[in-house]
């Protein structure tokens, strides 16, 4: 089984984001950076697969340099190898210009199994991966919370929940997976395994690499265009409720929920 | 901290450090306050971190670390300032920071099969037991004897306040091998638990590092081995000295981290509550706590890492490890102090975590060499 995992960089979730002056994009100094954690599930569920049935886990990333600490990373946990896109012109760029280049960088590499994260914590689009799919023609399977290969390894089964309900789904291989939480409790890189990481094979590529036109790319090329990011509102004060005993309190609580917050 | 890239780390240090961030909030921190209640914690933990290979940052790859450098212990200590235990942090670290480094740097390759190699794993936990009863900071002083019996050393004697003491698999224990020579007779001599005639006379109780066991031990004509003399005989005072200089190091960047802790606990406290009408962080007598604070923090933390870029450069830096141990230490009490302070009451009761740091940071000017020895060594070395 040769897997590939798409992953990217995004701010720590405990991050203050703070907009930047062009009201479009957010300040990035300060931020501490992360692997998307539903990436980090992809990668934790590509290497079990590796574990169960051998094979290679490739780990793709885009974005600036920074993203090999990400890649790094998941070297560290066990993948195999990284690749990174990277390139001035992708600066800006839509996830549809982004799946593309994803795709350019994948075609043509030898893989059983896709996966990424069902969507990035930063801008919550959730795109990339069934664009890469479509982009591919491989079987999209979107919010793996369980996954399954089959033991002669030409289908999978993935479970995905639906309003409380679990859809279960068999794809023929190749195919690419978008994982959820739930699907596994993500390792932590082992000490050996982050000496290791400095070690294994990371591969940059550029545009022209994939033979890809940069006009394509980029802030202008957008086809969804931000026009304006707004803090959400300042969270008002939590309020407690008083009373002598627990019936006391759900009287109250219902009485404010009626007509203060008007819920019920 | 950690945002801004700090000049001593490279990427794998800060690699380890987000492993060992996720390790101590998911698997320590969320128990720290049962641990503390029992009294100690699961030797899970030792297996769990030997398993990540977190121990084996600054060992040698022939035993199964990774033949790093001081950074790794570095970075492992400030992590483990948010296990939210101070007991925890000693019981761990003086395991990986203390104990398997005197066996990594004097033993022979059969003590280092038997010791170091299952000591990384997380399987076999160590001790170093230098105190006595009647003497602390006058090393030369100990009374605890060791007698060479054909191939075998007959031990005599008493440790206290040995951390690890109650639960250790292997101690390694200061002798007089002569008696005649004071500082110049001490061994250190490897001793197992089980060994007939070694007992753990009582776990002690503790102000703080409540959640560490600390042991009184006894010897009482136990026989082991002259193969388990740890480096060489009359050496041992030089050893425990060389053993010292990485000790003091961790200690004062573990105080560093947890008086960091402690500020950033405390300024979150300090904007939430009110009085008079104001949050308290901004009376300007607070305000200035807070000013003063970040100073001795950041002040002792640079001194810090400054002294670990001439340790691991191989640079003498005596004295500057004297400096650390004192300044960093005394910070993170004065800082847990001044915390409490400013948390009023509720920094006197038990569920606020800035008493645990004033009582875990409280040993820190005692244990690993007072600050009134430390300033006796910057002494000396001035030539004073
Ligand atoms: C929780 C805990 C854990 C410990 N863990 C260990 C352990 O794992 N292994 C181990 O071997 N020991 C351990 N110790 C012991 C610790 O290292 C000693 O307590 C410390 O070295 C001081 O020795 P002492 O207690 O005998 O004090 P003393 O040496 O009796 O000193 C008493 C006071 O006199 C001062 N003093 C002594 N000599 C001088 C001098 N020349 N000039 C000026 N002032 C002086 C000291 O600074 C101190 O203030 C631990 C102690 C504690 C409390």
């Amino acid at each position: 089984m040769n897997i590939i995992v798409l992953l990217k960089q995004v701010p720590d979730t405990e991050t203050q984001i703070k907009i930047a002056p062009d009201g479009k994009s957010i300040v990035t100094d300060d931020i501490k950076w992360i692997m998307n954690p539903y990436d980090e599930f992809g990668v934790e569920e590509a290497l079990r697969i590796k574990e169960k049935f051998g094979g290679e886990v490739t780990v793709v990333g885009l974005g600036p340099k920074r993203v090999t600490e990400s890649i790094r990373t998941a070297l560290a946990m066990g993948a195999d190898k990284g690749i990174l896109i990277t390139d001035d012109a992708l600066e800006g760029s839509d996830s549809l210009a982004v799946a593309k280049a994803i795709t350019a960088a994948v075609k043509d590499l030898d893989y059983d199994l896709i996966f990424t994260g069902q969507r990035g914590i930063d801008d919550d689009m959730g795109v990339v991966g069934a664009s890469v799919a479509e982009l591919l023609g491989i079987p999209n399977i979107s919010l793996g919370i369980k996954v399954e290969i089959s033991e002669d390894q030409k289908t999978v089964t993935v479970n995905r929940p639906v309003e409380g309900q679990t859809l279960v789904i068999e794809s023929s291989l190749p195919a690419l997976i978008t994982a959820q939480k739930g699907l596994n409790e993500p390792r932590y890189a082992s000490l050996p395994g982050i000496m290791k990481a400095k070690r294994k094979p990371l591969e940059e590529k550029s545009l022209a690499d994939l033979g890809l036109d940069a006009s394509e790319f980029g802030t202008e090329a957008r086809k969804v265009k931000i026009l304006e990011l707004t803090p959400p509102p300042e969270r008002a004060a939590g309020k407690i409720i008083e009373g002598e005993t627990p019936q006391e309190k759900a009287a109250e609580l219902a009485r404010l929920l009626h007509e203060e917050a008007k819920v019920l | 901290m950690a945002m801004k890239k700090e000049w001593l780390f490279e990427e794998e240090h800060e690699m380890f450090r987000d492993s060992l961030r996720r390790w101590v909030a998911e698997e320590l921190a969320p128990f720290a306050d049962e641990w503390e209640e029992q009294g100690e914690f699961p030797m899970e933990l030792y297996r769990r971190a030997g398993e990540l290979g977190f121990f084996g940052g600054a060992m040698p790859e022939t035993y199964g670390g990774v033949g790093g450098d001081f950074r790794y212990h570095t970075v492992f200590s400030e992590e483990l300032a948010h296990s939210r235990s101070g007991g925890v942090s000693a019981g761990l670290g003086l395991h990986g920071f203390v104990a398997l480094p005197a066996v990594a740097a004097f033993g022979n390759d059969e003590q280092k099969r038997r010791f170091l190699e299952p000591g990384i794993r997380g399987e076999k936990i160590g001790a170093l037991a230098v105190t006595e009863p009647d003497t602390g900071s006058d090393v030369g002083g100990i009374r605890t004897k060791a007698v060479r019996d054909g191939d075998e050393y007959v031990i005599n004697g008493s440790k206290m306040f040995i951390t690890n003491g109650a639960r250790a698999d292997f101690y390694i224990v200061a002798c007089k091998t002569d008696l005649e020579r004071g500082y110049k007779g001490v061994s250190q001599i490897l001793v197992e638990k089980g060994t007939p005639g070694f007992s753990v006379s009582r776990k002690l109780d503790k102000l703080g590092w409540r959640a560490s066991d600390t042991a009184e031990l006894a010897f009482d004509d136990v026989r082991v081995p002259v193969g388990n003399l740890l480096g060489e005989e009359n050496r041992g005072f030089y050893q425990i000295m060389h053993g010292f200089q990485t000790e003091r190091l961790v200690m004062a960047v573990g105080s560093v981290a947890a008086a960091q802790r402690c500020f950033d606990i405390t300024m979150k406290y300090a904007k939430e509550r009110k009085a008079f009408g104001r949050p308290i962080g901004t009376f300007q007598v607070n305000r200035h706590k807070f000013a003063d604070m970040l100073t001795w923090i950041e002040a002792a933390r640079r001194l810090t890492y400054h002294t670990i870029w001439l340790f691991i450069n191989g640079l003498d830096c005596a004295k500057e490890i004297a400096m650390c141990k004192v300044y960093a230490c005394e910070t993170a009490v004065k800082v847990a102090d001044m915390c409490i302070q400013i948390h009023g009451g509720y920094g006197y009761m038990m569920e606020y975590e800035v008493q645990r740091i004033w009582r875990d940071q409280r040993i820190q000017p005692i244990g690993g060499g007072t600050s009134e020895v430390q300033k006796e060594i910057i002494g000396r070395l001035l030539g004073l």
